[in-house]
């Protein structure tokens, strides 16, 4: 075991991360400790763009944006959350700019802006043009330009260094409100030697991405596991609005692989099997390009309906056969090329088969607008951060928009970033780092490779399969009572089986066997508490709809759901939502 | 019950059996094979032809074999994790159907060659990364930022898009005899990342970083093989990208 000292230790080299790394490292001493090659991470799947009113083609402000993105998250928006995303959205596209990001450009040579779902001009006229981009590659553009940034600044990276466990000074849920709980460090496994280390830091920023693997049919990395969610929860932290998960509506049929919703930005139109443009008559205003979880559940009713296309009528075409292939291939080359590759189909001639994939968790682990952690409604742990899709600060409420999560990494991986650096270097000592710190992650891994040849009868794969395909049929698009205590019941059951579990690699090096047997134990966890959220939560509200409760109830219902892991399941609790200025309104597109 | 979350699949595939035969090495050594010896294990697979080579990987470490080591992340081809000689060519697991090979004959999977093998399909990384760094890949510029965004016409930016798709997955560099062969070869990648910026019409490092490639280890050891730019997933045209850098040396035009 070797132990490490530093002012900073940053969890995850996405966006987040390294945005917040690009901050940190000027100002304190700093490490970002990464299961993958920074270059790796999912931030590098985004496409469509990154929203800022820059007003760079046609009339646009801050302001509308802010509306946007409250109205897009069903008022379960943080106000003052959203304020600040979207005023500062205008310099974090500059900044992006500034590092050599390659931004599409206007005939002026600016920034060129395109169309997206949910972003308006004057409060909902009509779409406006608000997504900075670089082709249907803008995500890759944004972890490729800050690993750059980050080597220039000679940034430490411990690469293929899997954090499992977060180590505090006293327990979260016992301290009492108003007392002081602090960051300690981190535990990580070295994958490649299968080291365990220790890291004690005067700050730690969580920024470990999202946790889409919880379902089958997802857009996510395999990678995407919820390690950063589960861990918090571990420790004793809650988390944030988890049944709120987003199904982004193309995904490439039967695959989930992303196409972004830049084709509809571009003109692309959604079809039913009698060739009907069908969003005109769930958003007559802006149709196609109507907020997500409204599109996925128009989608997936057209397909209940009987309207789906294909042999078994099970997806809807995404059509854009009438847009010219020169101006398909200048601004969706490559989610194009996935069209090709993974189905055959030609996008030039014939449209393209799609359906909703699990996408984005709305919720995570509650922050402040500075990413300080939240240990319940009111108290931070001190030295504590997190930022990116396992955050919660929360600017996306019930659902968000496209474009703004690329937005919300480079502007909460900054503050978080600079708020842990300060916090640094204003702290004369760190915690003490608890001498029995590892204790936990070696009983972990030693549990996992002593099942290796042992009596364990499951194996990890099949386990995953089950919950994975239990989410998709009792906790997607539409949700009621029954699926999600069948979802509930099936989760226990599995959580039973996960003990049961044997691994076959005896290997201390690059044991990616044990990887995937740590991960299923934090899907587990996410899953669990994604369903007790949606349970408890009798109503529908952005991406959460309920079959059974089909309208929002802003009575009961307009409050964030903090959920604690305790030794006899999730314990459930609120928090009330920040409104600043917009009141809630019934949410027509 | 709630209506129908099941993912669809599209049309009807017939489900076949595919052999895979892989270069494997465990760092710990086997019953059978010393620390880090390369051993050939075959495998078969109930599989689609519109599967991937990872979806068969997958099946035979989730069903047949937990300690078979590969990376992967994105499986669709956008993160560059999975990097591997498939038939004697590099490319990536996700993006390679079996429909594309001919799976009535074995699959022949290695790990990327050039560079230190760890385990089975995994490699060391590090000295691909580390030519990467060498050759500055990051906007230089003097003098103050302005206070919007830098001007610049679609046509600069296009000058220079191709090599912005690159990934850093490796196939172009593991892939070029002269990078096997010669220890001090930057390889066709660290070329790519610099004609990144040397072709940016916002950038004013481009003399220091043709410097660096005109060194010994630069452009001059690219033989033109062109097994680069058959390699790139991203389908860059990478022996190009390295002509124009070997252009810009000597006539010093951009």
């Amino acid at each position: 075991m070797t132990h490490h000292e530093y002012d900073v230790v940053i969890v995850g080299a996405g966006g987040a991360g390294m945005r917040a790394a690009l901050e940190s490292s000027q100002r304190a001493r700093t490490a970002v400790l990464t299961k993958l090659y920074p270059t790796r991470s999912h931030t590098g799947a985004a496409q469509g763009g990154m929203a800022a009113a820059l007003a760079n083609v046609e009339d646009d402000n801050a302001e509308w944006h802010v509306f946007d993105t409250i109205k897009g998250g069903d008022y379960l928006v943080d106000q003052d959350a959203a304020e600040i995303l979207c005023n500062e959205a205008i310099d974090a596209v500059l900044d992006l700019e500034k590092m050599g990001l390659p931004f599409n450009r206007t005939p002026e040579g600016k920034v060129d802006q395109r169309r997206f779902g949910g972003h308006t001009r004057n409060h909902g006229e009509a779409a406006v043009r608000r997504a900075c981009y670089s082709a249907d590659r803008t995500g890759h553009m944004i972890l490729q330009t800050l690993y750059q940034q980050c080597i220039k600044q000679e940034v430490e990276f411990f690469n293929e260094y899997y954090v499992l466990d977060l180590i505090l000074d006293s327990d979260p849920q016992a301290a009492a409100e108003g007392e002081d709980v602090s960051v300690a460090g981190v535990v990580a496994l070295e994958l490649s030697t299968g080291e365990i280390h220790t890291f004690s830091a005067k700050s730690v920023v969580f920024a470990t991405g999202g946790a889409g693997k919880v379902f089958k049919t997802t857009s996510n990395a395999h990678t995407l596991t919820g390690d950063g969610m589960g861990i918090a929860l571990n420790a004793g932290l809650p988390l944030e609005d988890m049944e709120f998960f987003q199904f982004h509506p193309t995904g490439l049929a039967g695959l989930g692989i992303l196409l972004s919703e830049a084709a509809r930005g571009e003109g692309g139109i959604l079809r039913n099997s009698e060739g009907e443009r069908f969003m005109e008559r769930y958003a007559p205003t802006i149709k196609d390009l109507a907020p997500r979880d409204m599109v996925a559940r128009a989608m997936a009713n057209e397909v209940r309906e009987g309207r789906g296309a294909g042999p078994h009528k099970d997806y809807v075409l995404l059509d854009l056969t009438h847009l010219e292939p020169a101006h398909i291939d200048e601004k969706l080359p490559d989610i194009t090329e996935f069209a090709r590759t993974y189905l055959g189909v030609e996008p030039y001639t014939e449209p393209v088969p799609v359906y909703p994939t699990a996408h984005y968790a709305m919720g995570g682990i509650p922050t402040t607008v500075q990413g300080e952690v939240l240990r319940n409604n009111l108290d931070t742990v001190k030295g504590l951060y997190a930022a990116g899709e396992c955050a919660c600060v929360s600017v996306h409420g019930a659902n968000r928009l496209g474009t703004n999560s690329l937005l919300d990494i480079n502007v909460f991986g900054r503050r978080a970033g600079i708020a842990a650096a300060e916090h640094a270097v204003a702290t004369a000592e760190a915690a003490a780092f608890p001498d029995d710190a590892a204790a936990r992650v070696e009983g972990i891994v030693t549990r996992l490779l002593g099942t290796v040849g042992g009596s364990g009868t499951e194996r990890v794969a099949e386990v995953r399969k089950v919950l994975q395909e239990t989410m998709d049929r009792n906790v997607q698009v539409f949700r009621d009572a029954s699926s999600l205590e069948e979802a509930t019941r099936v989760i226990a059951e599995l959580k039973e089986r996960y003990q049961d579990v044997a691994i076959h690699d005896r290997g201390k090096r690059f044991n990616t066997d044990l990887l995937e047997a740590i991960e299923l134990g934090f899907l587990l966890e996410i899953a669990e508490v994604v369903v007790a959220g949606a349970l408890a939560r009798q109503e529908s509200r952005g991406g959460h709809y309920r079959e059974d409760f089909p309208t929002r109830d802003d009575e009961k219902f307009m409050h964030h759901t903090m959920a604690y892991a305790t030794g006899d399941g999730v314990r459930l609790d609120t928090k009330p939502v920040i409104v600043t200025r917009y009141q809630p309104m019934e949410r027509k597109y | 019950m709630t209506a129908t979350a099941e993912s669809p699949a599209v049309g009807e595939v017939k489900a076949m059996t595919v052999t895979l035969r892989i270069l494997r090495s465990k760092p710990e050594g086997t019953d059978e094979h010393k620390p880090g010896e390369q051993y050939w294990q075959e495998f078969q697979v109930e599989a689609h032809a519109t599967d991937r080579v990872l979806d068969a990987l997958h099946k035979i470490k989730w069903e047949q074999d937990g300690s078979l080591a590969f990376r992967r992340s994105c499986a669709h081809g956008v993160c560059g994790s999975d990097a591997m000689r498939i038939n004697a060519r590099n490319r990536l697991a996700c993006k390679t159907l079996l429909k594309d090979l001919n799976p009535a004959k074995p699959i022949i999977v290695e790990p990327i060659k050039g560079l230190p093998v760890e385990k089975d399909l995994i490699v060391d990384m590090e000295p691909f990364f580390a030519s990467y760094r060498e050759i500055m890949p990051f906007l230089m510029t003097t003098g103050n930022a302005p206070a919007r965004e830098r001007l610049q016409s679609s046509e600069q930016r296009d000058r220079f898009d191709d090599t912005t798709k690159c990934i850093l997955c490796a196939a172009c560099t593991t892939s070029c005899p002269v990078f096997w062969t010669d220890g001090q070869y930057f390889g066709p990648q660290a070329i790519v990342g610099a004609h990144r910026f040397i072709f940016d019409s916002r950038d004013e490092g481009q003399w220091d970083r043709l410097e660096i490639l005109n060194d010994k280890a630069g452009v001059w050891k690219c033989r033109t093989a062109f097994n680069c730019t058959e390699a790139c997933p991203r389908g860059i045209e990478v022996t190009k990208a390295i002509s124009e850098v070997k252009h810009a040396l000597t006539t010093g035009e951009f």
